[in-house]
């Protein structure tokens, strides 16, 4: 009987093609919606914590100074010794690798190519703390550190763009108007969230001291946390250690911060995951209107068909055949529209996710419920008409007009 | 005619609406149709004929009374129920053709087998053969739009006989139709009627189509005025 209601189904959707189309389009519209707008969704959840972790994963960043700028008006706060980094280094539990840095910017010159790039000052523990690699070539030599010694290792980007052709370990370029001996390559990070992260010429700490800041003060402490410590608890034992070396009386507010990558991180992956959540909340809107407009459509062909369920019923169908002939058809129809949705999805992400820079995600959980729910709809919405149809009283359907 | 009849009503009745605005169409109808008979339902408009026809076809139930179809008490079944005597033991052929659009002259006709649930191939041979004997088998795979009136309500015809039902019942079969193609129509009743066994029950108000038939009922007010039997040539 099934078989038959399926065969009756397709007949129907067949002689009016422009109709059941029309009928599937909010169902193909509202699947598509949603469907594309939670995958996009994902790949963007996906990107933010990608850029996210390419500022290091589970790493506090101890700043001069309260928030994000140097503060208003006042004295400037200190920056730090390199006492405070061995105490850091000494003192404390849940410390993975403590890497300091100092920036500098200038230009970088090789042969006739010239690039303007950032100057990082640090130790071969940030390498550690950021998760970096040199893709070739070395990282620097604790004698090289301590001494101050004139090498480099530089980001794909200034590598790019100053050795087009050639492999730049062992070479010599100038920085700053000095030289200085390229001894790796690092690893390729990409655009962060940050700007490029591959823009960077990473030198020994000593060096940009004594040569670009003139001064053996550390402008930034990077605190990597051992993964088995609460991020939260190293951070508050790290902010007590530096207030009492700072000697900052208790009440008296900090003049330095802590910025923890690990809360930034979750902050704004939930600020996406909400934000997916919302505007696939919004197209599961026009689904749900597309359901209506199912239901209308049925509602229309029931009245008009009104003659046709007439002759079906004189000719022996019983009312469940009916009923189930126009619940069929509204299940087929909303199940093809959410077919042709999916596929448009499919489409329209893989076309927009190159445009909004972000990966694209195939998230079979969605596509299977968004095609359930499609089909959920032929069956709710279809109901209420199918039903009408089959409580017809056959003489007054075949007088029908 | 000693055997039992295939139809039999004892004091059917049949009320419209209730209290003081009801109407009674069937004031208590005794009816006996033989097996094999070729019955004409005549009267004028509101006599009862369309409303008793309603109840032969089961399409309807009786207010009061008793109607036996094959010794079964139609009366006392439900809605589902009839539609399976409709789908075992009846075809129905209307005035206004009642076929369905865009839908093939086959598909037509192959309907009532769908809700039988004969397979595809037997579908095929059947509603093929009922088309040949109509003789539309050339044009099985035109849509009503593309076939003349005489020629839709052949596919009517082969529609209601492609069950090989024992009852045929045809309401004003040649009512939208010119007297020639009526003639035909009537013509491939009568021939259904003699060679393939069936009792054809038929509503008409034109006494030149009533003369095909072998029994005249006549009704008037609601009642059974007149019988004519064997006024066939």
């Amino acid at each position: 009987m099934l078989g038959t209601t399926i065969i009756l189904a397709f007949r129907a959707i067949n002689r009016h093609k422009l109709r059941s189309f029309l009928t599937t389009l909010g169902i193909i519209i509202g699947v598509a919606a949603v469907v594309t707008m939670v995958t996009l969704g994902n790949g963007a959840t996906a990107a933010v914590r990608e850029q996210i972790s390419s500022l290091g994963a589970n790493v506090l960043q101890l700043r001069p100074g309260q928030g994000f700028g140097r503060g208003g008006g006042g004295p400037r706060p200190p920056d730090f010794k390199e006492s405070d980094l061995t105490a850091i280094q000494n003192q404390m539990n849940g410390v993975r690798a403590v890497a300091p840095l100092v920036q500098s910017s200038g230009t970088a010159i090789y042969e006739g190519n010239n690039w303007s790039t950032t100057v990082y000052g640090t130790t071969s523990a940030y390498s550690e703390v950021q998760q970096w690699k040199v893709a070739s070539g070395r990282l620097f030599m604790p004698e090289e550190e301590e001494a101050g010694r004139a090498i480099c290792i530089i980001g794909n980007t200034v590598r790019s763009n100053l050795f087009p052709n050639s492999d730049p370990v062992g070479k010599r370029m100038r920085i700053k108007g000095v030289t200085c001996q390229v001894i790796g390559v690092l690893t390729t990070r990409g655009q962060g969230g940050f700007g490029d992260q591959d823009d960077v010429v990473v030198m020994p700490i000593r060096f940009v001291q004594r040569r670009f800041t003139g001064n053996r003060d550390i402008s930034q402490i990077m605190v990597a946390v051992d993964d088995a410590y609460d991020s939260a608890t190293v951070q508050s034992s790290l902010e007590q250690l530096v207030r009492e070396r700072r000697k900052i009386k208790p009440g008296a507010e900090d003049n330095f911060n802590v910025f923890d990558t690990k809360q930034i991180s979750d902050t704004l992956t939930g600020t996406t995951t909400i934000l997916t959540q919302i505007v696939g909340a919004v197209a599961a809107i026009s689904l749900l209107v597309g359901g209506i407009g199912i239901m209308n459509i049925m509602l229309v062909s029931v009245t008009e068909r009104t003659r046709e369920i007439g002759i079906r019923l004189a000719i022996g169908a019983v009312a469940r055949e009916v009923l189930m002939q126009f619940l069929v058809e509204a299940i087929v129809l909303s199940c093809l529209g959410g077919l042709i949705g999916l596929f448009l999805a499919l489409v329209a992400s893989l076309s927009l996710a190159p445009l909004m820079k972000v990966p694209f995600l195939f998230d079979v959980k969605v596509n299977v419920i968004a095609f359930l729910f499609s089909a959920a709809i032929g069956v709710v919405f279809g109901y209420f008409p199918a039903r009408r149809a089959a409580a017809l009283n056959p003489i007054d359907a075949l007088r029908h007009e | 005619m000693t055997e039992q009849p295939i139809i039999s009503l004892r004091a059917v009745t049949k009320v419209y609406g209730d209290g003081p605005t009801a109407f009674q169409a069937l004031k208590g109808i005794d009816l006996d149709i033989a097996q094999g008979d070729f019955v004409a339902v005549m009267g004028p408009s509101g006599s009862g004929k369309s409303t008793t026809m309603n109840i032969l076809g089961c399409l309807d139930v009786p207010s009061g009374g008793t109607f036996l179809f094959k010794g079964r008490h139609v009366e006392t079944l439900d809605r589902d129920q009839r539609a399976l005597l409709r789908r075992r033991y009846l075809g129905f052929v209307f005035q206004g053709f009642n076929l369905l659009s865009r839908t093939t002259a086959l598909e037509n006709v192959e309907l009532p087998l769908l809700y039988r649930g004969e397979d595809k191939a037997t579908r095929y041979d059947m509603g093929m053969a009922a088309l040949d004997k109509v003789g539309l088998k050339d044009w099985w795979d035109h849509t009503p739009a593309e076939l003349s009136g005489g020629q839709q309500q052949r596919v009517a015809i082969a529609r209601a006989i492609v069950t090989q039902p024992d009852v045929l019942l045809a309401d004003e079969p040649t009512g939208n139709l010119d007297s020639e193609r009526s003639v035909e129509i009537m013509q491939l009743l009568t021939d259904l009627n003699r060679n393939s066994g069936i009792t054809v029950l038929m509503v008409t108000h034109e006494p030149d189509m009533a003369a095909f038939a072998r029994t005249i009922v006549h009704f008037k007010d609601g009642l059974v005025e007149r019988i004519d039997q064997g006024v066939e040539g």
